[in-house]
């Protein structure tokens, strides 16, 4: 076993994460647009389980499966299969729940993530990557103590999930986010899954300290969530082991509103889910796909980051916070062909970022073109550091372009023969001003700044009339 | 007994609609209990749109009536299974080989008597009441499928289909004097056959004679993308009834301790037959013939208890008071399921339960692959083998209580379910008015030659 750290706190996940930009569920045709239709209205025969009914396998599926393994350096299994897990539940159609058991698509990877404690890299591995279908969603009027019944929505049954297991190698709640950030990052560049949208990722946790039974954690479904389950988790078996208590190993619910974890069962009552092979699939050879899908596995993020680096000159923290999205390192990517790329990324991610998180928007509703043009405005010195922002926020606001937006807002700097008329006009109406100024009172210079760009109506450039007034002190004109 | 060919004559004399009207008339009055529901009206409004031309005519079943089993569904029909728990449920959907049927201009008169999910060899578990053999009303017609191979021999309608998952065509073909193929696995998609024990079975055609069942054969097989399991095959089929130079294997172990005297006899009668035409036979050895049964209860019970998992009330079906999730789930499944149905779903569950798994489902896993290597083995040396399809002729309702003894009278069937080669039961000889069959076995995907071999049989036995 890897070193463990002080309190020897040892985590490993089982992530589901859906499939969600695929155009169909995992063994029929049925759309996975659902999410704001109402319920039972993306379904058929077949995901509904309706006697007689027979799945057929989404190729999409395992290739976009075959894609996620390869980028978690895992190895993929010449045959592989699908198994019933058997269980009664409402939100299971059939009785039991299509998945992998032996024979998974594929086993033994490894994800690197920086260490909690900052001290270096540590390797996560990944003990499995494969398929299974998503049950239905159960809704309860209210909550769920209170509700009188129990309403089942089918529109999300059949959806291609990964399951994804680690090894027990995360050693902190921190590294548990670390490891399902970058997890989500790789997934988005892979084009395979969208994490904006409901139960898009759901994660179980199992948890134990040094000397104690391991607790299985279930019904995360956030990032934010896995950490905060998993700390409180920590201090309840802090707890009972000093309490001279042992831990047992029992599986454990996460409520989220409370933010604390409950007991759900113990090992003495666990599920024999009776696994045996899906008679109606055949096994599947998939090697035949595996080069192909290698060779048009996208850039992923740690190489991008590596050749911003190189190619762009920009600094670490611009180019780890670009290739957090896929589609915003684009967007870099096109504005950089036009701009100089440290300026290109110091306004994306300095400015257009803030800007687009204030507002939840996403980077696509900005054009490439508009922030190419912004930033020769910008350059051209035809618009102010702050003009350049109001641009921003303008075509957020209210759409338009900064052409436009220059000349309404009349955002344009004023030319040097109107700020030195200013001046002139300042210089001569504010002597007591300058006065107090010669008398060696600072403030009295900024004074008449604001006094020549209220006369220009802020068209100035602050740092141009400051010049122009000191010139003219410095050289006795007045 | 009617042929394809008479129906057709007649739907040409008279209409589709007088023919599907003589057919109503002949089940209403069957004293056989060969229906569960019979589709009048839908039967009758696609009899007149075939007569008006606003639906499929020329169609190479235009006009001809079927009875399907009650475990295939059918759009807009109810589809019981013969069991409680589907009380009212109406499928919005067709199985493949419904579509198939509908593309060829058949119409469906209504769904047949069964065991409960297939469940029996005697069609005594049906939630509906037993079917009776119309060659003698105090016997069972066999089973599962007794109510389609019943309404065929008692000129109820002239082709049916039934589901095999071991024996269950092939068994109530030989206990009717009717003839029956269990194709090879995959030959016919099972969409919409409702699963017993998927691995095993196939649905296969039932009729009076060799001709029509492959024909009816012809358009039902073939692969359908909605059944992975299912391949493309020669739907093409010459009957060459010739069998000169054929080579019959006959397997000692299928006419072991037990089998009615009657029954042997008539089986070699009929190979004598084919020797007569120019066939060979020599005795071959299936040493794990013995096996075979255990090994095919464990897995089709296994099977059983998961594909049955899905009926708890919730979306269609039977329905109990309103209470809590585990309650009303158990409380339906308690009334809705008959004591066989309930006794494989237990004996499954047990047997793919951790601890037991490897004891028994794994292990019979394994005899099923040396069952298959018999098969193959034997098919080196021989063309088909043949076999008494069952060791007796049809019992008497209510004689096979015990369940066991019901499960014994399987013993040639299901050997060729778990290996998955096709077989075809055809009728050569009788006993005190009681028909028997004899069972043509053959390669993966030879059909062709065990239907020509069939019809040989067929033209060479008295019983015919």
């Amino acid at each position: 076993m890897s070193a463990r750290t002080e309190d020897g706190v040892i985590i490993g996940l089982e992530i589901h994460v859906q499939l969600n930009k695929l155009h169909s569920k995992l063994f029929c045709s049925c759309g996975l647009d659902y999410h704001n239709a109402p319920p039972n209205t993306h379904t058929c025969p077949v995901c509904l389980g309706l006697p007689g009914s027979l799945p057929v396998l989404n190729r999409s599926a395992v290739k976009s499966a075959i894609k996620v393994a390869l980028a978690m350096n895992c190895e993929i299994l010449p045959q592989t299969q699908f198994y019933r897990k058997n269980y009664y539940y409402p939100d299971l159609p059939k009785g039991f729940q299509v998945t992998q058991y032996d024979y998974p698509i594929s086993v033994n990877g490894y994800l690197a993530i920086e260490r909690g404690d900052g001290q270096g890299i540590r390797r996560i591995r990944i003990n499995r990557v494969h398929m299974e279908e998503d049950p239905g969603r159960l809704v309860h009027e209210g909550t769920i103590d209170r509700s009188k019944f129990t309403l089942v929505d089918y529109n999300r049954a059949g959806v291609p999930l990964l399951e994804i297991v680690t090894e027990p190698d995360l050693r902190s709640p921190k590294e548990a986010r670390k490891f399902l950030n970058k997890l989500r990052n790789i997934l988005e560049y892979l084009d395979v899954f969208d994490g904006d949208l409901d139960g898009a990722i759901r994660v179980d946790a199992n948890i134990s300290l040094a000397g104690g039974e391991r607790a299985e954690v279930k019904n995360i479904s956030s990032y934010k969530g896995a950490e905060r389950a998993l700390s409180f988790e920590i201090v309840r078996q802090r707890n009972v082991l000093r309490r001279g208590e042992v831990v047992v190993q029992e599986t454990r619910h996460f409520d989220e509103l409370r933010g604390v974890t409950v007991s759900m069962r113990t090992k003495e009552t666990e599920h024999d889910y009776r696994y045996f092979p899906e008679p109606d699939l055949v096994p599947m050879r998939v090697m035949d796909w595996v080069p192909t899908i290698r060779e048009t596995l996208p850039e992923l993020p740690e190489a991008q980051r590596t050749r911003f680096l190189k190619d762009y000159g920009i600094t670490g923290n611009h180019a780890a916070s670009l290739t957090l999205d896929p589609k915003l390192a684009q967007f870099f990517e096109d504005v950089s062909a036009a701009i100089d790329p440290k300026l290109s990324a110091s306004w994306i991610v300095d400015v257009l970022k803030g800007e687009l998180n204030y507002r939840d928007l996403e980077i696509d509703s900005f054009k490439t073109a508009d922030m190419i043009e912004i930033l020769k405005l910008f350059s051209d010195d035809v618009v102010t550091e702050k003009g350049a922002i109001t641009i921003i926020r303008t075509i957020l606001d209210e759409g338009g372009t900064p052409d436009r937006i220059v000349s309404e807002k009349e955002l344009a700097k004023v030319k040097e023969d109107v700020v030195t008329s200013a001046v002139d006009e300042v210089l001569s109406e504010c002597t007591d001003a300058i006065a107090d100024y010669r008398c060696g009172e600072a403030k009295a210079l900024n004074y008449l700044v604001g006094q020549v760009m209220k006369k220009t109506r802020g068209r100035a450039d602050p740092q141009d009339a400051r010049t122009g007034l000191l010139e003219k002190l410095d050289s006795n004109e007045t | 007994m009617m042929s394809i060919t008479d129906v057709l004559r007649r739907v040409e004399e008279a209409s589709a609609e007088d023919v599907v009207a003589e057919h109503l008339e002949q089940i209403r009055k069957s004293k056989f209990n060969t229906f569960i529901t019979v589709a009048e009206d839908q039967s009758l409004k696609r009899a007149r749109l075939i007569d008006s031309g606003e639906s499929k005519s020329g169609g190479r079943l235009s006009g001809v009536p079927i009875a399907i089993k009650d475990n295939m569904s059918t759009t807009g029909i109810r589809t019981t299974c013969a069991s409680h728990i589907l009380d009212g449920y109406i499928p919005p959907y067709d199985a493949t080989v419904v579509e198939r049927l509908y593309a060829e201009g058949a119409i469906v008169i209504g769904k047949t008597n069964m065991d409960e999910f297939a469940m029996g060899t005697s069609t005594e578990s049906s939630y509906y009441g037993p079917t009776r053999n119309p060659h003698n009303p105090d016997c069972v017609p066999g089973g599962s499928s007794g109510g389609s191979a019943a309404t065929v021999a008692a000129g109820e309608v002239a082709i049916s289909l039934g589901s095999d998952t071991g024996g269950s065509v092939r068994c109530p073909a030989s206990f009717c004097g009717v003839v029956g193929l269990k194709p090879t696995y995959g030959a016919v998609s099972r969409y919409g056959l409702v699963s017993y024990a998927n691995s095993l079975e196939q649905i296969g055609p039932i009729a009076s004679n060799v001709e029509d069942v492959a024909f009816l054969y012809s358009i039902i097989a073939g692969h359908d993308p909605k059944d992975s399991t299912s391949v493309e095959v020669d739907t093409e089929i010459g009957i060459d009834c010739d069998v000169k130079g054929l080579t019959i294997g006959v397997p000692a172990q299928y006419f072991g301790e037990g089998i009615d005297p009657a029954v042997e006899s008539a089986v070699w009668d009929g190979i004598h037959h084919l020797e007569d035409e120019g066939a060979t036979y020599s005795e071959v050895d299936m040493p794990h013939t013995d096996y075979a049964l255990a090994a095919y209860y464990i897995i089709a019970m296994s099977e059983a208890s998961s594909n049955l998992a899905r009926f708890d009330g919730m979306r269609y079906g039977l329905r109990t008071e309103d209470k809590d999730w585990s309650t009303t789930f158990s409380d339906v499944r308690v009334l809705g399921f008959g004591a066989e149905v309930k006794r494989r779903i237990i004996l499954g569950t047990f047997s793919l339960s951790t601890g037991y798994h490897d004891k028994y489902y794994l292990k019979a896993l394994q005899v099923r692959t040396l069952v298959k290597q018999d098969f193959d083995l034997a098919f080196k040396d021989v063309d088909v083998l043949i076999a008494p399809t069952m060791p007796m002729p049809a019992f008497r309702i209510g004689e096979l209580v015990d369940p066991l003894s019901q499960y014994l009278a399987d013993v040639n069937t299901v050997p060729i379910n778990l290996a998955g080669v096709p077989s075809v039961s055809v009728p050569c000889g009788s006993t005190d008015g009681l028909p028997i069959g004899m069972q043509i076995i053959g390669r993966y995907f030879d059909e062709p030659r065990i239907l020509g071999v069939a019809a040989a049989v067929e033209r060479s036995s008295q019983y015919s």
